[in-house]
């Protein structure tokens, strides 16, 4: 099992312990996870994530291949298209965007286009509904959470495009599941990393109703509790069995 | 990845109390409520808890506000709580809770449910924590021996809408006024700033926190143990039972001793509940102390 949702570095409005690829090596081996798709948390918050996707590429090339790393990518920002070729370089997964930091509405033109051309190299768009719950956040924290809009707009993007949402609950994802039809649906796979569990049990609902082929495992360290995912499945009902996820590797088979 | 129904406790089988939970009635309006029922349990089955001490806030928003729920919505649900209770005596215990914007009913509904087995006392978030109004609600609470577990935000910078809210510097302002009482700080990871709470509570020492909430920030759990201790913590799940699992489950990754963990899955309750709350842990713990002798 891949965690889908890892971070490193900093986060600028708590601190965090102990953010580092070494400390996130062990704790998926204490989770019994094979791997993680790995973003730089502080590229989230510059203007330009070129900077930090170097760090990125450097701080993980011990560590290959458990920890893949996924660039940060503006698609408004000039020559995004040699920072794409550098991530397909490196052997990045996917690509992380995050529109509500940028400006960028549901229908940018920037986005979607940027959404084909990374569904053209075979790699993945991750989308970020949260990295905090939105009580708690500082008041320079003011990009808001990510729309289901936006997501539905870049499923419907192109035939190629595969998006990945992190940090969603079950609201938003029956929002977009639904509003999309059955072939943009495939287009699109959610982690269970902020869905809740018993007693109302979001996670078995979904699963029942749109099926667990349409989830991944993500986790969101270093901001969260790792175990959390892992209690979520254990606590499933006893009739639904062992569900089996999605195979983030398999995006594109 | 789901266990067999036999299998051990997720969370292990020693000694375990939810002090923060809650349960559905027919008159709060969801078609399903005896399934989110059946789901606790089943969770509880699962986790290992003990004991649920739980409440029903009114008609949970269906004839009156969760937050400001009336007079006849509250003895409602405390009487479908304390019928919960009733029916899980070996499992289930009950908080009344009460509306102090209704100061006479909310002391007289203490004394009532209390007859019927109530061991605590839950407030909402109808008025906030520093206000004098509370006074008579805590004065009913020491007289019977009650914690009060009090709905809190942690940090409020401002109001916001369907409660008043109260954080840490409100619920230790109530709690300097009642020093006999103890005051349950709810859901450090239930929204908010658990940052600030910690401060906030540090010296006044009738006041423990919950960790329930949805909230699983990394660091929460080691701040929390740093800045109280954990005999000033206890566990809870209120509507995240998959996030206090996960808690559980991250006292051993942060190295935290037996004894710790055992004060907060089950000490501290034993300490601020009414003797007799939870029998089978305190006969667990007898047993213990009888052998360490």
């Amino acid at each position: 099992m891949i965690d889908v949702n890892a971070l490193i570095g900093g986060y600028p409005f708590r601190y965090v312990p102990h953010p580092d690829p070494d400390v996130l090596v062990h704790v998926l081996e204490r989770e019994r996870l094979s791997g993680a798709w790995v973003g730089h948390l502080p590229s989230a918050f510059y203007r330009d994530p070129s900077a930090g996707n170097a760090q990125l590429y450097t701080a993980l090339a011990s560590y290959a291949p458990t920890l893949r790393p996924v660039p940060t990518i503006r698609p408004d920002w000039p020559q995004w298209e040699g920072a794409l070729e550098a991530a397909q370089r490196a052997g990045a997964p996917a690509v992380r965007v995050y529109p509500m930091h940028w400006g960028m509405g549901p229908h940018d033109e920037r986005l979607l286009g940027f959404a084909r051309a990374c569904g053209d190299a075979r790699m993945a768009l991750q989308l970020t509904v949260r990295f905090e719950d939105l009580r708690q956040r500082h008041p320079l924290d003011s990009a808001g959470d990510l729309t289901a809009a936006a997501v539905r707009a870049l499923a419907r993007a192109g035939e190629q495009v595969r998006v990945v949402v992190t940090a969603a609950g079950r609201e938003m994802i029956e929002e977009v599941h639904w509003g999309l039809t059955p072939i943009e649906q495939r287009r699109v796979v959610w982690d269970i990393s902020w869905i809740w569990g018993p007693p109302e049990d979001h996670l078995a609902k979904l699963f029942r109703t749109i099926g667990p082929e349409r989830f991944v495992y993500g986790t969101h360290w270093p901001l969260r509790l790792t175990q959390t995912p892992r209690a979520n499945l254990a606590l499933l009902p006893n009739d639904m069995g062992s569900p089996v996820l999605a195979d983030p590797e398999r995006l594109f088979a | 990845m789901s266990p067999e129904p036999q299998a051990a406790p997720l969370a292990g089988p020693a000694p375990l109390i939810d002090a923060h939970a809650h349960f559905l009635h027919p008159l709060g309006g969801r078609a399903d409520w005896e399934a989110v029922n059946a789901a606790r349990l089943r969770a509880g089955e699962r986790i290992g808890i003990w004991y649920h001490v739980a409440s029903i806030l009114g008609s949970w928003g269906f004839s009156s506000p969760v937050y400001f729920p009336s007079p006849a919505d509250v003895s409602a649900g405390n009487d479908a709580m304390l019928a919960l209770a009733d029916a899980h005596p070996e499992r289930i215990r009950a908080y009344v809770t009460v509306n102090p914007n209704h100061t006479a009913h909310a002391v007289d509904e203490i004394g009532r449910c209390v007859a019927r087995g109530a061991v605590g006392v839950k407030l909402a978030a109808s008025r906030r924590a520093s206000d004098p109004l509370l006074d008579p609600v805590c004065e009913a609470a020491a007289r019977h021996g009650l914690p009060i577990l009090h709905h809190i935000w942690q940090h409020r910078t401002r109001e916001w809408p369907s409660q008043e809210i109260s954080d840490g510097l409100d619920l230790a302002t109530l709690a300097r006024r009642h020093p006999t009482v103890w005051f349950i700080l709810a859901h450090i990871g239930g929204g908010g700033d658990y940052m600030h709470t910690f401060p906030a509570i540090a010296e006044v020492p009738n006041i423990v926190a919950d960790l329930s909430g949805s909230g699983v920030d990394r660091g929460m759990l080691d701040e929390a143990i740093l800045r109280l201790g954990a005999e000033r913590l206890i566990w809870g799940s209120d509507v995240t039972m998959e996030t206090g699992l996960a808690k559980l489950m991250g006292f051993e990754a942060i190295r935290l001793t037996p004894e710790a963990i055992a004060r907060i899955r089950a000490g501290t309750a034993l300490r601020i509940f009414p003797p007799g709350s939870f029998p089978r842990v305190e006969r667990e713990s007898n047993a213990r102390a009888s052998v360490a002798r």
